[in-house]
């Protein structure tokens, strides 16, 4: 039985009880048990990895590749090996644009990217093809914030070379399955990233089931610390990429002649890694293994569905998003009439409640949504139903105050 | 009653001072505040000899904060040297909105200041003067 008040008692910054936090969705709080884990790397056995033949260094070496082992068990990766860390997602996916994207894609093919994008999985791609004249389709949102797959049928062609989408938006909560769109690509031969950073926190994933070819998202969005990522790719297609970064860790040879690389995902992690950080992540996935992520998204939706209802009774209050939690995230985008987002916010903050405005780096959405910014609040395994009681009253007292 | 939000703040807010656009603006600047979509344009008209702010308008949207501090603003350096308005400085216009801001928000409330100032050194730049900022 899920109970997110006793769940709330593992994260010590919250025990505190002085906020009501509900941006989760930009990054995490942290349980004791992913604290503990990094400071007993610190306390007990520091080294760096892949270079001592002494205890600690293998010791940091096994629990680096046990904490890999851990992220690919969690995410259903075939192997470790296809599991490759970086900083953050934003890294994973700069790192497929340089390796993959310069290597593999030429002038005139197409990468098909859907408008509700993170500016992460926008940007590399529109510096791709600003240097090598790939084409990129937009796979337009509905009026109901969806991403359907007429609409990317109608953009499919056999130019087609890369699809690339959020299996769910950071502004929309907008679900998308990435099966029809995996089977999409295959029939013409194109690749699949699905930029994970807000499934993978909140829903069981399994990347072989889904079949992608690339999955990536971000540690600290999921319990653990900043500064580590994570970025899943068939074998096959990690071993055709060449290097992102290079330098040390990531060579098998070098001479004053030239250099080979390691094996993967060596291969791609070039120089000291942040070990205690994927350290950290290991205890994260073990900790949300422990609640089960079915329960996760169970209590999600719940607590989604809430705060739906609850926010749709506020006069005037637009919801930017599908309206049902079942096919909605963590993180619900609004709207109020004459009230903007930032001075909610604030006033929200002098109330002790954390929650974003602005475009949460999603511009060209808001773009199509015709707005500048938007108010998000979002939800995860600690979130209550009095954190969604304490934002309606927030809500209610700011439009008294802004007479609006 | 909020800290923020004074009723002087949401006065200059709902019933700006020099809002719009001038037909004979010398000067016309435009800015966003990328955080947040804040968008402020300032129009300024000279004086014949180009020292002094003969009259000035406030265009754009975006939060209070920004929008409120904008107007103050214009009623602050109307009719003044554009030497002393280009020496203006953060704090004369943090005072000018009053309330306790963070550092995110104060972005917004200096965000007119910002495109006055630049609106007015670009102009002297053109002309082969110092820009006069400090």
């Amino acid at each position: 039985m899920f109970d997110a008040s006793k769940v709330r008692q593992d994260f010590p910054l919250l025990t505190r009880g002085d906020t009501v936090f509900l941006d989760s969705a930009a990054s995490s709080q942290k349980p004791e048990a992913v604290l503990r884990a990094m400071d007993d790397v610190y306390r007990r056995g520091y080294a760096n990895v892949h270079r001592g033949v002494y205890a600690w260094s293998e010791a940091a070496t096994a629990a680096y590749d046990a904490a890999r082992a851990e992220v690919a068990d969690f995410l259903g990766a075939p192997s470790p090996e296809e599991i490759v860390f970086t900083r953050n997602a934003t890294e994973s996916l700069n790192l497929l644009a340089y390796s993959y994207g310069r290597t593999f894609l030429k002038a005139g093919d197409e990468i098909i990217l859907s408008e509700l994008e993170h500016h992460a999985n926008f940007v590399p791609w529109l510096v791709l093809a600003r240097e090598r004249g790939v084409v990129l389709r937009f796979w337009p949102v509905g009026v109901d914030g969806t991403l359907s797959l007429a609409a990317l049928d109608a953009l499919i062609t056999p130019r087609t070379r890369l699809i690339t989408f959020a299996q769910v938006s950071n502004v929309l909560g907008t679900i998308t399955d990435p099966r029809p769109v995996v089977a999409r690509a295959r029939a013409v031969g194109a690749r699949v990233i699905v930029d994970g950073a807000q499934s993978a926190p909140h829903m069981p994933v399994n990347v072989a089931d889904l079949g992608v070819d690339f999955f990536v998202c971000s540690g600290h969005k999921m319990l653990g610390p900043t500064g580590i990522g994570v970025l899943y790719g068939r074998r096959e297609l990690l071993e055709a990429m060449p290097p992102f970064l290079t330098g040390g860790d990531m060579i098998s040879r070098v001479s004053f002649e030239g250099a080979t690389w390691n094996e993967v995902p060596l291969k791609f992690e070039a120089g000291t890694p942040a070990f205690v950080e994927a350290i950290g992540l290991g205890a994260a996935v073990r900790y949300l293994s422990a609640l089960g992520m079915a329960n996760v998204r169970a209590h999600e939706i719940e607590i989604t569905d809430y705060a739906l209802e609850r926010l749709s009774e506020v006069p005037g209050l637009r919801i930017l998003g599908p309206d049902t939690a079942d096919r909605h995230g963590g993180a619900i985008a609004f709207t109020l009439p004459r009230v903007h987002p930032h001075d909610l916010a604030s006033l929200l903050d002098q109330r002790g409640i954390a929650v974003r405005a602005g475009h949460h780096c999603a511009q060209p959405l808001h773009e199509r949504l015709g707005i500048t910014a938007s108010t998000r609040a979002s939800f995860y395994v600690y979130s209550m139903p009095q954190d969604v009681d304490a934002l309606i009253e927030g809500i209610e007292s700011a439009r008294k105050t802004l007479r609006a | 009653m909020s800290d923020l939000y004074r009723e002087n703040l949401l006065d200059h807010y709902e019933n700006p001072r020099h809002r719009g656009s001038l037909a004979g603006a010398t000067i016309s600047h435009e800015e966003t505040n990328p955080l947040c979509g804040d968008r402020i344009r300032i129009d300024i008209a000279l004086s014949d000899d180009g020292e002094t702010i003969a009259d000035i308008a406030f265009s754009g949207d975006g939060c209070i904060i920004s929008q409120a501090s904008a107007s103050m603003l214009m009623e602050d350096v109307i009719g003044k040297a554009v030497a002393d308005a280009l020496a203006t400085d953060r704090q004369h216009v943090l005072d000018l909105v009053g309330a306790p801001l963070t550092p995110s928000r104060m972005k917004c409330a200096l965000l007119g200041l910002k495109v006055m100032k630049t609106g007015l050194a670009n102009w002297r730049l053109a002309r082969g003067e110092s820009s006069g900022l400090a």
